[in-house]
Order: structure tokens, then sequence, then C-alpha cells
């Protein structure tokens, strides 16, 4: 009994730093969807969106809850701003420089994090810091069951926002076909911009979500390593998809780490993602799709 | 300005293009060759390590310039390289033996990597190299019995022919003759239907499969090469440092080793030479640039990642053609001075390649 109880508490712990990468790789595949770009600066951004909650709510003194959505906002701008400014201009270029550009403004992110905030780890108190919940006999941290539960409402909002609004409607024309949107009257540049701003607000919300479980520091934008497991492992491009590969990989690596000597801990998500792509190139989830000439 | 009369077809096929060209090679090499007699042991050292990052940089030159692959596990390779030579040496093995089994088991890396990612490419090729790199990094960290993890592990002193390649300025005739050969390689590679084949598969694997060519052999050369390479590269860097510690041949230095390639400029061997002098000598240029700086910009500790950054950020949007892509633009501009024409090198706007239905 006690056996199973401790193999809940692993999938549960496991779970939640899953719904971590899960929300991050949510971010990835938002703007793959549409613009068929990949932001490798997707974890320095969250980075960048933990720090501004610190701040907000550290030397601000403002209320969690305020703090929080206040952060999830200046980074949407920040995101929005990134497009605009620096993405745009590489549109139609070969892939990797995209890669490789992204890469750089991660350094640059990271630096100027590390400028303002310090190199070292911060973090605040949360309603849900060291508290626990018991369900039956089991113990479950707050921390953990808030990650839960943050995700699921994240996801129905966006939910509701992809499937009633206008805009975000609009989004899923642009991201099937930009030509056809772009005739309908949707403004395509913009709304691709306002989808790098949710991506960044998305992967802000992990950050906040996160803070309680671990601290923020300057190098935890190599979470989204992880993170693209979790996309790949989805199917890059299916929104629940990323979801579900994230709590695998999470919950895959919080077994790892009990039953397998150490050191496979660390490379469980590098397995599955290259394991995913060489038997199951498409992901679980995947979009049927053929390279047209 | 020198205009070639080409008059039959082998002329297309020579490494030189003229006899200027092998004059002003010749006379580099020269100087290449006595500088140690004239500088201190310090910059010999730095350019033994600029080297290093170039035969590297030439290894991941043909991989991501010419044949469009992009590799973020580089740096695996180098790593590969690194600790079999130092293994083996330890084992008693002589450093003629030693070096090419670097570049074997780097080639063979390569090629267990490359096989199971021919169908993979741009951004998902980039991602799996990312974890490939990534799970030989952690190898290196916990083999303790063959890597002595985060002990480190001491790289002996090689002899070749009886002569000892010891100190700054061993390591730095031997990257040169390294070096020397890796471009020789590159550069007859290029003007072989192998090289052909690798440029055709990076302007359109498409276009380049209905002309017949084999894209799974093909792109496993690459690899191979390129690994073999970047293998004997590591061998070099082994005694460069003296001691292996596993955390250096993380994502950061296989960044670096991209850096190279996009700074350089793509689809060049001179701007291979030109990115490992970039990334090489940049830390040195923010070094000396500090005592000029105000004290509060001076101590800034990220520094020089975010100049890293910046720079790299900035060649993509402005200058996708690099350092050597500019030269040549200089170059041009001097050579026709009054007549220079804006378009004569003006970027064409492409729409984005969709790889969906």
């Amino acid at each position: 009994m006690a056996d199973a109880a401790r193999l809940l508490q692993l999938i549960i712990n496991g779970a939640a730093s899953g719904c971590i990468y899960g929300i991050i790789a949510l971010g990835f595949v938002l703007i793959y969807k549409a613009t068929e770009l990949v932001n490798f600066a997707q974890g320095d951004i969250m980075m960048l969106g933990g720090f501004t909650a610190f701040s907000l709510i550290t030397w601000f003194g403002l209320n969690y809850w305020v703090g929080a959505i206040l952060a999830v906002l200046i980074t949407a701008g920040f995101g929005f701003l990134l497009d605009v400014i620096v993405i745009r201009r590489v549109m139609g270029q070969p892939q990797f420089a995209v890669v490789m550009l992204t890469l750089g403004l991660g350094f640059i992110f990271r630096a100027a994090a590390g400028i303002i905030w310090g190199y070292d780890s911060v973090g605040y108190v949360t309603p849900f810091t060291n508290k626990t919940v018991k369900i039956g006999g089991l113990i479950l941290g707050a921390d953990s069951l808030s990650v839960l539960g943050g995700t699921v409402l994240l996801c129905i909002v966006l939910y509701l926002f992809f499937s009633h609004t206008r805009l975000g409607i609009a989004m899923q024309a642009a991201s099937q076909n930009q030509l056809a949107a772009y005739y309908m009257g949707i403004p395509v540049r913009t709304v691709f911009s306002l989808i790098w701003a949710i991506a960044a607000g998305v992967s802000a919300v992990a950050a906040i979500l996160l803070t309680p479980i671990s601290m923020i520091d300057v190098n935890m934008g190599f979470l989204g390593i992880k993170a693209f497991a979790a996309a790949v492992l989805g199917g890059f491009g299916s929104i629940p998809g990323a979801l579900v590969g994230g709590v695998i990989i999470g919950i895959a690596e919080q077994l790892a780490g009990f039953y397998l000597p150490a050191g496979f801990q660390d490379v469980t998500s590098n397995v599955v993602l290259l394991g995913t792509l060489i038997l199951l190139p498409q992901g679980l989830f995947a979009e049927k799709m053929v390279k047209r000439v | 300005m020198r205009y070639l009369f080409k008059t039959s077809y082998s002329q297309d096929l020579t490494i030189w293009r003229h006899n200027g060209d092998l004059f002003w090679y010749g006379l580099l090499a020269a100087v290449m060759f006595v500088l140690p007699f004239v500088l201190g042991t310090f910059y010999i050292g730095e350019l033994g390590a600029v080297f290093i990052f170039a035969i590297a940089g030439v290894g991941l030159m043909l991989l991501t310039g010419y044949t469009g692959l992009v590799n973020l596990g580089h740096a695996a390779f180098l790593g590969i390289g690194a600790y079999t030579e130092a293994v083996l040496l330890t084992a008693g093995w002589p450093f003629i033996v030693t070096l090419p089994m670097s570049g074997i088991l780097a080639a063979i890396a390569g090629i267990a990597i490359g096989i199971p990612t021919l169908r993979m490419s741009g951004l998902y090729l980039a991602i799996a190299t990312l974890a490939f790199g990534q799970i030989v990094a952690t190898v290196l960290e916990k083999w303790d019995s063959v890597t002595h993890g985060f002990d480190g592990m001491p790289v002996p002193i090689p002899s070749i022919f009886g002569v000892q390649i010891q100190g700054a300025t061993g390591v730095y005739y031997a990257a040169l003759v390294v070096l020397v050969f890796s471009l020789w390689v590159a550069c007859n590679i290029l003007r072989t239907p192998l090289g052909r084949a690798l440029v055709a598969i990076r302007d359109s694997e498409i276009s380049a499969q209905s002309m017949g060519i084999n894209l799974a052999l093909y792109k496993t050369i690459s690899f191979a090469v390129a690994a073999f390479l970047t293998g004997l590269a590591g061998a070099l860097f082994a005694h460069y440092v003296n001691f292996l510690a596993p955390d250096s041949f993380d994502i950061l230095l296989s960044i670096q080793f991209l850096t190279i390639v996009f700074v350089g400029g793509i689809g060049s061997l001179h701007g291979v030479i030109f990115g490992a002098l970039f990334v090489r000598l940049l830390p040195q240029a923010i070094a000396i640039a500090r005592d000029y700086l105000p004290s509060k910009l001076a101590h800034l500790p990220g520094l020089e990642p975010s100049v890293f950054g910046l720079i790299l950020v900035l060649v993509i949007l402005f200058e996708p053609a690099g350092i050597y892509g500019r030269w040549l633009k200089t170059k041009e501009y001097f050579q026709a001075f009054p007549m220079h024409r804006r378009s004569a090198f003006r970027r064409q706007r492409t729409y984005t390649r969709s790889e969906r239905v």
C-alpha cells in the first residue's frame, strides 16, 4: 500500500512539473502553428516573466494575484514588441536563420536578466507555498495542485478564446492559410504579433505557477529544452498534444529518478525526444501532413 | 580587377583560381609558420585555439553551410574526440594512431546520429541534434569508469616521431597541420561530385532527389566527414586544455560553433577562419575594452554573452552572408570604384517555404 501511495505521489509531482513543460510547449506550438517558426528563446521569455512577477510582488509590494496578472500582461506586451521589432524581419529566410536568431535573443535576455536582477536565485511567498492538502490517505503539496489547477484553467480560457471570440477564430484562420485569411480581410501580420504576445503571456503563466516549486533564476530558461520534448511527443502543432506530451515527460522523469540510477533523470526527456523522432516522427497527436512540392 | 580567361573546363576545377592566389596563400602559410618565433606564448596559445575551433568549424560548415543540416549538438563530437584521445593516450597508444582514432570514433557517432535523423529536416533535425548533444554530455559526466566524471581527466603529453607536442607552440603547429589538412579535404570534397551533391541537397532536397542524388547516402557522408574533422579538433582540444572536464562540451559550445559558421559567412571556407577568429578573439577584445569602459558598465558579469548574442542577432538581421560576405562586398566596391551599383548585392525578398500542405 505504501508503495502504491508513493507511486501516486510520484505521478502527481511528475504531472505537476509536466504541466509546466506542457505550458511552455504550448507557447512553441502556438507560434509554430501560426508562423512555422520555432522560438528557441521561449524558456528565456518565461524566465523574464518570472522575474517580472518577482519584482512586481517583492519590490513594488503588490498583492500576489494583481502582480501575477500584471506580469502576464507585461510579458505578453513584450512578446508583441519582439515580433514587431525583430522576428518579422526574418520571415521568409531559411528556417535555421530563425533558430540562430532566437538562440541569440535568448543569450541577450539571459544577460539582461543577470544585469537587472542578478545571478542569485530568488523567490517570493505565494498562497501555495509550504501548504499541504490531505486527500484520503495522501498528503499532497498545495503547490503541485495549484499547478494542475492553473493548467486546467489556462486550457479552458485558451479554448474559449480560440473557439468563441472573433480574434481567436481569426488566429485559427491565419494559422491554417495565411493567404486566404489575408484575402478575408484579417490583418495577418498583427495577428501573428498577437500570437507571439499570447505565447509570451502563456510562458509567464508557466513561470508564475512554477515559483512555489522552484526558485527563479537566470538559467531557468533551459527548461525550454525539456519543453521541446513535450512539443515533439505531442506532434508539434497540436495544442492538446503539447500538454499531454508535457505530462508524460514529467511523469517519466519522476519515475526514472526514483527507479533508475542517477543520471537517467537528466536525460529522460532527451531520450524520449530522440525516441519519438526516430520511431514516431509525427508524434502522438499528429495532423496528417504530406509535403507538397 | 582581374578577368580570368578560361580556355578549358579543367580550369573550373582548380583549387587556385590563378597564380595570385597561390602566392598569397603561400605567403600566409609562411607567416603562420614563423609566427611562433615572433609572438609571445600567450598569443600563440590563443592562435592555436583559433585553429582548433576553425577545424571544428570546417566540419560544421560542410554540414550546415554546404549540406544545410543544422547541428545543435556539434560539441558532442568534439567531446567524443577529446575523450577518445585522452583515454587511448593514457592506455599507451601512440599519438599517430590516437589522432585518427579520435576522428574515426567521432565519425561513427556522427553516422549513428545521422542515420536516424535522415528523414528529418530543418527544425526537427535541430531539435534532435540538441537532444543528442545533451545525451552525450550527460554520458561523459556519468560514465565514471572511463571519463572519471567531474574529477576530470589529465591528458598525457603525446609525441610524434620522437618529438614531444608540448606547450602552446606544440599545439599551435599540430593544429596548423590539421587545419591545413581539413581545409584541403573540404576544398577537394567541394569540387567533386560529392560536394556538388551536398550543395544541391542544401538548395532543394526535392530537386536533388529528382536529379538522382541518394539523399540518405550523401547526408550520412556529410555527417561522417563533419564528425571526423570535429573529432580531430577534439583530440587537439584535449591537448590545448590539458585537463578534460565533462561540462566543457555543453550546448553553449555548440552554439559557439554555429556562431563561427553564421558570423563567418555561411557557405564559405574563408568564413570559417574569420568566424573562428571572431569567436575566440571577441572575449579578449571585451577583456581589453573593459579597461576603457566606465567602471559600472565594465564590471557587468553578463557583458560577454550579451555582446555575443547581440552580434549574432545583428548579423542575421543585417548581413546574412556574414563577415566573408561583407568582405566580398567591400572588395567589389573598390574594384568597381566609381561604378559601384547599390543593387549589385541587393537581397531578394522571398516567401516562407512552407513545409505544410
